[in-house]
């Protein structure tokens, strides 16, 4: 029983990370259809800008609840400002270009990312300084929780519900859904679409880079090609809990970090990255809306 | 309506011949390729060519000012810092000869091509500096599926190659050009097992192995053999890949069997996390590993969870021999740090082979590679290095236990 | 009278169209081969280094032109080419390492050697294109940017699983496969590739392919069925990937479920979109120029210490979409540069029309 709880506990701790991953994901594919394959390695740039600020700013040298304050803003601005070059640079002109290009464009994004990464910081893992160590314990027994999982947790579910409060309560929200319904008629009622995909880039990005910042924390070795993973195991749960639909995403990641838990406890870890693939083509083969998701129909 | 006509007229007459002329083309090509490859020229062919003119090649070049060694190794990659401080070791003990006089009055020349830790490319860097730089020994590699994916070709060109650090024993059965200075994985699963048994007089283990990672396989597979035999029991047996970075899963399922040690056969990139986890965890027990060990990132990285943990490893700083203490402090003086054993043995496989040099009579590559098997007792830094029938180095290990960011000499294990 | 004439006339045309496709087609052909055939004799005096590069090369031609089916010809983005090419190399290393442990002497018999070699690669292709279809069926249902990451799901999948397999080695790796490959194999394997895909492209499955890529529900009311088409193109690009991947492992002579991960994926996806996806003479030029590229291009890596070669092809990758997405050749083949009289006597299409693809 011990171990079952141990399990749900890690379970729910990995998901959320992947949910604010795939938050940027669902949010980006809802407005241009396209996935970002580069979010994954916007996750990276967080967890990297994290450490050189801790490293310029001396961070470490006090732990505190402020100095990881000051972590993640730094690394959700620095990541914001990434997301907005990323689409001015390389997507903005090809929303009229066929679906294959773009996709080829996003795969060669994701890679520079990944190998100017390793030109720029190294390819081998990196230490994230420890800039808060909590003296909390949440531990009963057998059941150890680490105080940092719990922060983490708070923190994801605290920027998702401000995430849920920008979409669905600001004007800027209402553009977006509005660009995601159709994106022609939406310029028409005078919504400058353009700087809405802007900041849905942003947004999401900085999102990404949060998750960055909190992962370095928890499991404190980065290095340039972490992102490649989580960021294709949060478009699973993107696609898991609907496209688009942003509370779907976070059940859908809570769901997928869950399932790889409890799969590597109970089975093995063999195939846990595996998993994640098995579900999106079964998702894909039978509720492609994913469980939450909207059917939209093709136009011919 | 005449051509509709006429057209079958044609083509009934034609027919034949128009099947027989499109699928001719068809028939050509397929004879025609198996007749080139039937008969086919295979790189051996050109490979026992340009060997006869590289051993020719040698003694002109024995004649010319330079004798130049090739290195091969992961300068970038996940496990560069292995490859950085075989690199460092290697660069630090070619500056050393070249300063007290070179071998036989010429100076050594250090060719090194960074393999990014793919086993492609390091086949590929090696073909470069047989047939291009025209080196006369080769050294390398660290990993042993990339000195897999090397040794063949040094073979082939009879170029003698002395691998650092490769442990898996199916290196050096490559051929007889193929050495190593190190000690092999049947040997480094023994120790740690040894060591647990009689010094933490432990009965009970876990173990939580790589499985992308063959050293890590092969090494949980000796320590497991050893323990058993020795009457221990391995409770649990857990894995993980490389690159994961949450062990929690199977490190709840070991501390469940409550083993008095746990096996940790990897690298520095995991093992670290793991520590911390298993600290998370509540896990008190030691830890035991292997030279994968040894690099300065595992302290930072695991940091005080690392703690009580021993692994075996090829030499100790602490060792107040001569010839060691000399290496760490001309190593300090040059690189700004202290060396880890990779460093030490990228140091002694470069003077392994400037000794052999020093001590051929003849010119040709069989000469060297003859006295290179020949070396007895070489006073290296990772111990007295005898080369066996096998090509392996028989050596003793060190058993380093981590307290506070130090590596504390704990024993030695003979063979 | 009228009628004689036309009858001369059209006679002549037929004639002239007919002989034409026969004779010229064989042509270029011909004149390949032999300066295969003469390159190969010539090869023993080639340095080792350069030897491999261009075996490198014609393996990576047969892998970019058997993708530039999948990606190009069909329209279908997979990612997953390298799980491929590494089933078809375990496999042919597997059926070689066995013989040479059993009876040797069988490999070293010059012909029987060759043939059982042939059949190594044929197996390993077959065993590729069954993989093919396994992960074609589920996966080609889902449109582009899913597929592409189902692919590449399936390409980790692949590694994972070989990586578990302890009797091809696991992740020791496989070594002392036999040194079978070699530079005639390997040009003669480009040739047949190239011919097989030019012809097929060219015929009725083909154009079901061009239809499937231009607009897939238009083709299934033209009576095409999609799903089966593209399950049709995977399959065959997945037999010479894997083919390719025999005459890799032993040339390598060493395998390691490593060296198939994404990365090497990526590197044929390169080559594919450079030369034009659609166009079987780009994926060959593209192949060629980036596998010497990669090799022209270490002595900056060894000055600079840095490896710069995947940043910049990764750049060219995003420069080419932004700036020329149809890469060096888009749809056009080489036929299409020559001045249009060389041009069909050469494929024997008759200068009056014009067939592009």
């Amino acid at each position: 029983m011990i171990e079952f709880m141990q399990h749900l506990i890690n379970g729910l701790s990995l998901g959320s990370i992947y949910a604010l991953i795939a938050l940027g994901y669902t949010m980006v594919f809802g407005i241009l259809q396209l996935i970002n394959f580069a979010h994954g390695d916007v996750y990276m740039l967080g967890a990297f800008t994290g450490m050189y600020t801790i490293r310029v700013f001396h961070l470490n040298d006090h732990p505190s609840f402020s100095s990881l304050m000051i972590t993640l803003l730094a690394a959700m601005i620095g990541c914001a400002t990434v997301g907005y070059a990323i689409e001015r640079l390389a997507y903005r002109r090809l929303r009229k270009s066929p679906r294959i290009n773009v996709l080829i464009t996003a795969v060669g994004v994701s890679l520079f990312l990944e190998f100017s990464g390793q030109l720029i910081f190294g390819s081998d893992p990196k230490f994230f300084p420890q800039i808060y160590t909590p003296q909390l314990n949440f531990s009963a027994g057998e059941l150890r929780l680490n105080p940092l999982q719990v922060i983490v947790f708070a923190i994801s579910l605290i920027l998702m519900g401000v995430l849920q409060f920008i979409i669905f309560r600001t004007r800027l929200g209402r553009a977006m859904r509005a660009v995601s319904f159709n994106h022609d008629l939406a310029s028409l009622m005078g919504i400058p679409t353009d700087r809405v995909i802007s900041y849905t880039f942003m947004l999401g990005s900085a999102m990404a880079g949060a998750a960055g910042v909190l992962v370095g924390i928890i499991y404190p070795k980065i290095d340039p090609l972490m992102g490649t993973l989580p960021g294709l195991k949060a478009f699973v749960a993107a696609v898991l809990g609907g496209v688009g639909n942003v509370t779907g995403a976070v059940i859908g990641a809570l769901t997928l970090g869950l399932a790889e838990e409890f799969l590597v406890g109970y089975w093995t870890p063999t195939y846990r990255d595996a998993l994640a693939f098995a579900i999106l083509i079964l998702i894909l083969l039978f509720k492609p809306t994913g469980l939450f998701g909207v059917r939209r129909s093709e136009k011919v | 309506m005449n051509t509709v006509g006429l057209n079958p007229l044609h083509k009934q007459s034609q027919g034949v011949g128009l099947f027989i002329y499109k699928h001719c083309v068809t028939f050509l090509i397929a004879t025609t390729c198996a007749i080139s490859t039937l008969t086919g020229c295979t790189k051996k062919d050109s490979a026992s060519l340009s060997s006869s003119e590289a051993s020719s090649a040698q003694a002109p070049q024995a004649a010319t000012e330079v004798i130049k060694i090739g290195e091969v190794g992961s300068m970038t990659g996940s496990e560069a810092t292995f490859g950085n401080s075989t690199h460092q070791g290697i660069a630090l003990a070619i500056q050393e000869i070249n300063a007290s006089g070179g071998v036989k009055g010429k100076k050594l020349e250090l060719i090194s091509i960074d393999d990014q830790g793919k086993p492609e490319e390091a086949a590929t860097a090696v073909t470069k500096l047989i047939s291009q730089d025209q080196v006369t020994a080769i050294l390398g590699e660290v990993s042993s599926s990339r000195s897999l994916a090397m040794a063949p070709i040094a073979q082939n060109f009879k170029v003698p190659m002395i691998s650092p650090s490769s442990t898996n024993p199916k290196v050096t059965e490559q051929g007889d050009y193929i050495f190593r200075v190190c000690f092999i994985d049947p040997f480094q699963g023994t120790v740690m097992a040894k060591f647990a048994q009689e010094q933490l007089k432990a009965k009970k283990v876990a173990i939580l192995r790589d499985v992308r990672n063959d050293y890590s396989i092969g090494l949980a597979s000796f320590f497991a053999e050893t323990f058993k035999k020795g009457g221990g029991e391995i409770v649990i047996e857990q894995s993980y890949s490389a690159g994961d970075i949450d062990f929690k899963s199977q490190l709840t399922a070991i501390r469940s069997k409550n083993p008095e040690a746990i096996f940790v056969p990897g690298y520095y990139t995991e093992v670290g996390l793991i520590a911390r986890q298993a600290k998370e965890l509540g896990i008190q027990v030691p830890l035991l590993g292997g030279d994968g060990w040894d690099s300065p990132k595992l302290k930072e990285i695991g940091g005080d969870a690392m703690n009580q943990s021993y692994f075996s490893n090829h030499y100790s700083t602490e060792d107040q021999s001569p010839v060691v203490q000399n290496f760490i402090s001309k190593f300090k003086e040059t690189y700004h740090s202290t060396p880890d054993s990779l460093a030490a043995m990228g140091y002694d496989a470069a003077r392994v082979i400037a000794d052999a040099m020093k001590r051929t009579t003849g010119t040709t590559s069989k000469d060297l590679r003859d006295a290179i098997a020949a070396t007895q007792n070489f006073e290296g830094v990772t111990g007295k290095i005898t080369i066996d029938t096998l090509r392996n180095a028989v050596k003793s290990a060190v058993v380093l236990k981590v307290e506070n960011g130090a590596y504390k000499y704990q024993t030695t294990i003979h063979p | 009278m009228y009628a004689e004439t036309t009858d001369i006339q059209d006679q002549s045309v037929i004639q002239k169209t007919q002989k034409k496709s026969g004779i010229q087609t064989l042509g270029p052909w011909a004149v390949v081969l032999s300066l295969i055939w003469i390159a190969h004799f010539l090869s023993p005096a080639l340095d080792p280094y350069y030897f491999s590069i261009l075996i490198y090369a014609g393996i990576n031609i047969v892998l970019a032109v058997s993708l530039n089916l999948v990606n190009g010809f069909t329209g279908q983005f997979s990612m997953g080419h390298a799980g491929f090419m590494s089933i078809g190399g375990y496999t042919a290393a597997f059926l070689t390492t066995t013989l040479q442990i059993h009876s040797p002497a069988l490999l070293q018999d010059p012909i029987l050697g060759r043939l059982i070699f042939f059949g190594a690669l044929w197996m390993g292709g077959l065993v590729a294109s069954l993989a093919g279809y396994l992960v074609g069926l589920p996966s080609l249902r889902l449109k582009g940017d899913y597929l592409a990451i189902v692919t590449l799901g399936f390409g980790e999948i692949i590694r994972v699983i070989l990586l578990n397999i302890d009797a091809v080695g696991g992740a020791r790796g496989m070594p002392n496969i036999p040194l079978l490959t070699d530079f005639g194999l390997v040009y003669s394997l480009v040739l047949l590739v190239t011919f097989v895909i030019w012809r097929l492209i060219r015929s009725a499955h083909g154009r079901a392919f061009l239809s499937v890529r231009e607009d897939e529900i238009a083709a299934e009311a033209m009576g095409v069925n999609p799903t089966r088409a593209k399950v049709r193109a995977f399959v065959i690009g997945a037999f010479f990937a894997g083919v390719a991947g025999g005459l890799f492992a032993h040339n390598l002579r060493y395998l390691n479920p490593q060296t198939f991960d994404f990365n090497r994926s990526f590197e044929i996806i390169i080559m594919v979109v450079l030369g034009g996806m659609g166009s079987i003479t780009g994926s060959i030029v593209a192949a060629l120029f980036l596998t010497i590229i990669r090799e022209a291009l270490r002595p900056l890596q060894q000055i600079t210490g840095l490896d710069l070669r995947m940043v910049i092809y990764s750049l060219m990758l995003i420069t080419l979409m932004l700036t020329r997405p149809n890469g060096l050749f888009g749809t056009r083949e080489l036929p299409d540069f020559l001045p249009k009289k060389l041009r069909s006597r050469l494929t024997g299409t008759s200068y009056t029309e014009e067939v592009k693809v």
